[in-house]
């Protein structure tokens, strides 16, 4: 009933990815991580390769990959750097499987195929100034108009705000109603009314963009909005199973960039006439990498599981989530310890790990809100519904 | 017109044991990969195909799991591959290799060039090239760094030689074993690798070939491989210490003591 062998299509697309990010990414990461900026051809070789749709259905312009497949690809873009995971994060699981989930085949058509082709670029607009963690207080407003909604309100912290083409927003359209007053609209960036700008200054995931926009009277179709009016906040959570599912695969990533730097400048660096690897304590901190990535590794690949059976993942994936964003950003913080004050400088790469990890225990639920919610499923307070619609399974119908 | 890549899937590392049965290499548990060298010439092949048309098809003789290995090669876009698997192929040397190969091409009907890597990175013989192009009786040059020109008369390369290159031209069909420095392999993409996982890979036996067990595998080789071993470094190291200016003299007074200068 266990399998933990990877298909060689797996295989392939692990390897695929692998060498892009050695080969394409990684000779560029410092120089883009310094200037808080990246060459946007990177997007162009993303789609060429169908990494920006491979685990879309191939009736949609997709791969047809399984979730596991959208776990390898994080975990090898990760490795390299946290800023491209971000792109799978946002694009794929944020918007691209958001839409799948909740689209009618009309909209599907029309917009997650070009999300798979990698013709447009997608994000997710939840976070406002004074909504975070409690994104049920966005203040976002959508008001109906004809065939049309009017949007208004800002939107931050958005990843791809200044990049991405199709943004899944949330905005309230009942503004009495609470969580249940919230739906969910697909905003084109060539839409009047719409605005981006970039965020500077970020301490980590700088050679990715990460910004805001304003919605000014920013004119809709009625027919751009994804599920039902008042379904938005359920569709918010949903795509932030998929979301969070694709920071937890990354971190393993991660952990495997801390561990090897790790190991190779413990056997390097010698004090008191051996190799620091010889030294207990240093050997501890790798241990710890180890065991971490093995066992993010393990709860990724059983919400991976759970995904590809169609079955609600919630609580697995934000277990997943809360362990491997605390275990990376722990690996990170010990690969500096290890390589000392060499560590503390930017001539190795394990400050940028450090300064990366941080933000996976921020966002797409903080560890604080991880830790809520699995203790409200341990006690039973909390109990997944099912939804209108599911994430389809994979094999894909076609 | 097709082109014929001959590949071979190698271990990833170069610390193997040897079977001491057959003096082969034992690959059991050893992450298995396209020779690299390979990968040059399947990229050659499918810039061919890109500028004259025609289809690309991987040959590789091995045990099964070389699959993967063509496998990957249809995901980087060749458009078949056939692989030359058999218990009697088992130890074969570079000339029941080359003869395998050549039977095989033999039922491939027509081709106009045939590509191989330099050398695979496990055996480094270089030899199975140019053998499989005498075999089949058609010209080869050896070590191409570039292709100049590709034609219907013949195809002109650069062939790398001791402190230069040769322009060469010959005619088709011909061989060519090629270096790394003649392109930057393509990575595979998502398509090509869906396309590989759906695609038929015909396995040829010696029986399909027509050969006779005596022309093939430990059997059909002229050369017996008696041990095969990773060489000890040799030699202490010694550690000149000092100034620059005093561990430059001190140099070259050894290296004069030597006789080296
Ligand atoms: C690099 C980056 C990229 C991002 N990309 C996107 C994106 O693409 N789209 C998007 O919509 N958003 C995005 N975000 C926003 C992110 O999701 C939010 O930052 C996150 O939800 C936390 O919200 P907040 O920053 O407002 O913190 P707050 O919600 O204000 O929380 C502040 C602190 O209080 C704690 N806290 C809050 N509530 C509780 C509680 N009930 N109990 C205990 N502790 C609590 C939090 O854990 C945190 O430590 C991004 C953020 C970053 C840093």
């Amino acid at each position: 009933m266990m399998d933990f062998n990877l298909t060689s299509e797996q295989k392939m697309v692990q390897d695929m990815v692998h060498r892009f990010a050695e080969q394409e990414l990684a000779p560029n990461i410092e120089e883009w991580d310094e200037a808080e900026a990246f060459d946007l051809s990177v997007f162009d070789r993303m789609a060429e390769l169908g990494l920006l749709g491979h685990c879309f259905p191939t009736k949609y312009g997709g791969g047809g990959m399984d979730y596991i497949t959208l776990a390898l690809v994080c975990e090898e873009l990760e490795r390299v750097d946290t800023s491209f995971r971000v792109v799978m994060s946002v694009h794929i699981g944020l918007c691209g499987l958001g839409i799948l989930q909740w689209g009618t085949e009309e909209q599907k058509h029309k917009h997650l195929t070009p999300l798979a082709t990698g013709e447009k670029l997608g994000t997710f607009g939840l976070t406002e100034p004074n909504a975070g963690s409690d994104a049920a207080a966005i203040e976002t407003v959508a008001e109906r108009d004809g065939d049309e909604y009017v949007l208004n309100g800002e939107k931050m912290w958005i990843s791809l705000a200044d990049t991405a083409d199709t943004f899944l927003v949330f905005a309230r359209t009942d503004p009495s109603a609470g969580h249940r007053g919230i739906s969910a609209f697909i905003v084109d960036r060539e839409m009047p009314g719409f605005e981006s700008e970039e965020i500077h200054g970020k301490m980590g995931i700088r050679a990715g963009d990460t910004g805001s926009f304003t919605l000014q009277d920013c004119r809709v179709p009625a027919e751009n909005l994804l599920g039902e009016e008042g379904e938005g906040f359920k569709i918010a959570m949903s795509c932030i199973d998929n979301g969070r599912y694709t920071v937890a695969a990354g971190t393993v990533g991660l952990i495997r960039a801390c561990l090897e730097a790790s190991t190779q400048y413990a056997m390097e660096r010698e004090t008191f006439g051996k190799p620091i690897a010889e030294h207990q304590l240093v050997q501890q901190m790798i241990a710890h990498m180890t065991r971490d990535e093995e066992i993010t590794r393990l709860l990724v690949y059983k919400a991976g599981w759970l995904k590809n059976e169609g079955v609600r993942n919630t609580r697995e994936t934000s277990l997943a989530k809360w362990y491997g964003c605390d275990a990376s950003f722990r690996a990170a913080e010990n690969a500096v310890q290890i390589h000392g004050a060499y560590g503390y400088s930017n001539e190795y790469p394990v400050e940028r790990y450090l300064r990366n990890s941080k933000g996976a225990v921020i966002y797409e639920g903080s560890a604080e809100i991880q830790t809520l919610l699995q203790a409200s499923y341990a006690l039973g307070v909390r109990k997944d519904k099912p939804v209108r619609c599911e994430l389809p399974g994979w094999p894909y119908e076609e | 017109m097709r082109y014929i890549v001959c590949m071979k899937q190698v271990p990833e590392t170069t610390e193997v044991d040897i079977d001491p049965e057959t003096g082969t290499l034992l690959r059991e548990g050893i992450p298995s990969i396209i020779n690299p060298f390979d990968e040059y010439a399947i990229e050659e092949a499918l810039q061919f195909r890109e500028e004259r048309g025609g289809e690309v098809t991987v040959l590789s003789m091995g045990p099964p799991q070389a699959e993967e290995a063509l496998r990957e090669a249809v995901a980087m876009g060749a458009d078949g591959a056939i692989l030359l698997s058999d218990p009697a192929f088992r130890g074969s040397d570079t000339l029941a290799t080359a003869r395998t190969l050549a039977a095989a091409v033999g039922k491939m009907g027509d081709y106009s060039v045939i590509l191989c890597g330099k050398q695979a990175i496990d055996g480094d013989t270089a030899q199975v090239g140019p053998e499989l192009a005498e075999l089949l009786d058609i010209p080869h040059v050896a070590d191409v760094r570039e292709v100049r020109e590709i034609t219907e008369e013949g195809i002109t390369v650069e062939r790398m030689i001791e402190g230069g290159y040769e322009i060469v031209k010959a005619p088709l069909p011909a061989l060519v074993t090629v270096l790394k420095d003649i392109n930057e392999p393509r990575l595979a993409n998502m398509q090509g690798i869906m396309r590989a996982n759906q695609t038929e890979i015909p396995t040829w036996g010696i029986d399909h070939l027509g050969m006779s067990s005596s022309d093939a595998g430990l059997e059909g080789s002229a050369t017996e491989v008696i041990d095969v071993f990773t060489p000890e470094v040799g030699g202490e190291g010694e550690m000149i210490e000092g100034e620059p200016r005093d561990q430059a003299k001190a140099l070259a007074g050894k290296l004069r003591d030597a006789g080296v200068i």
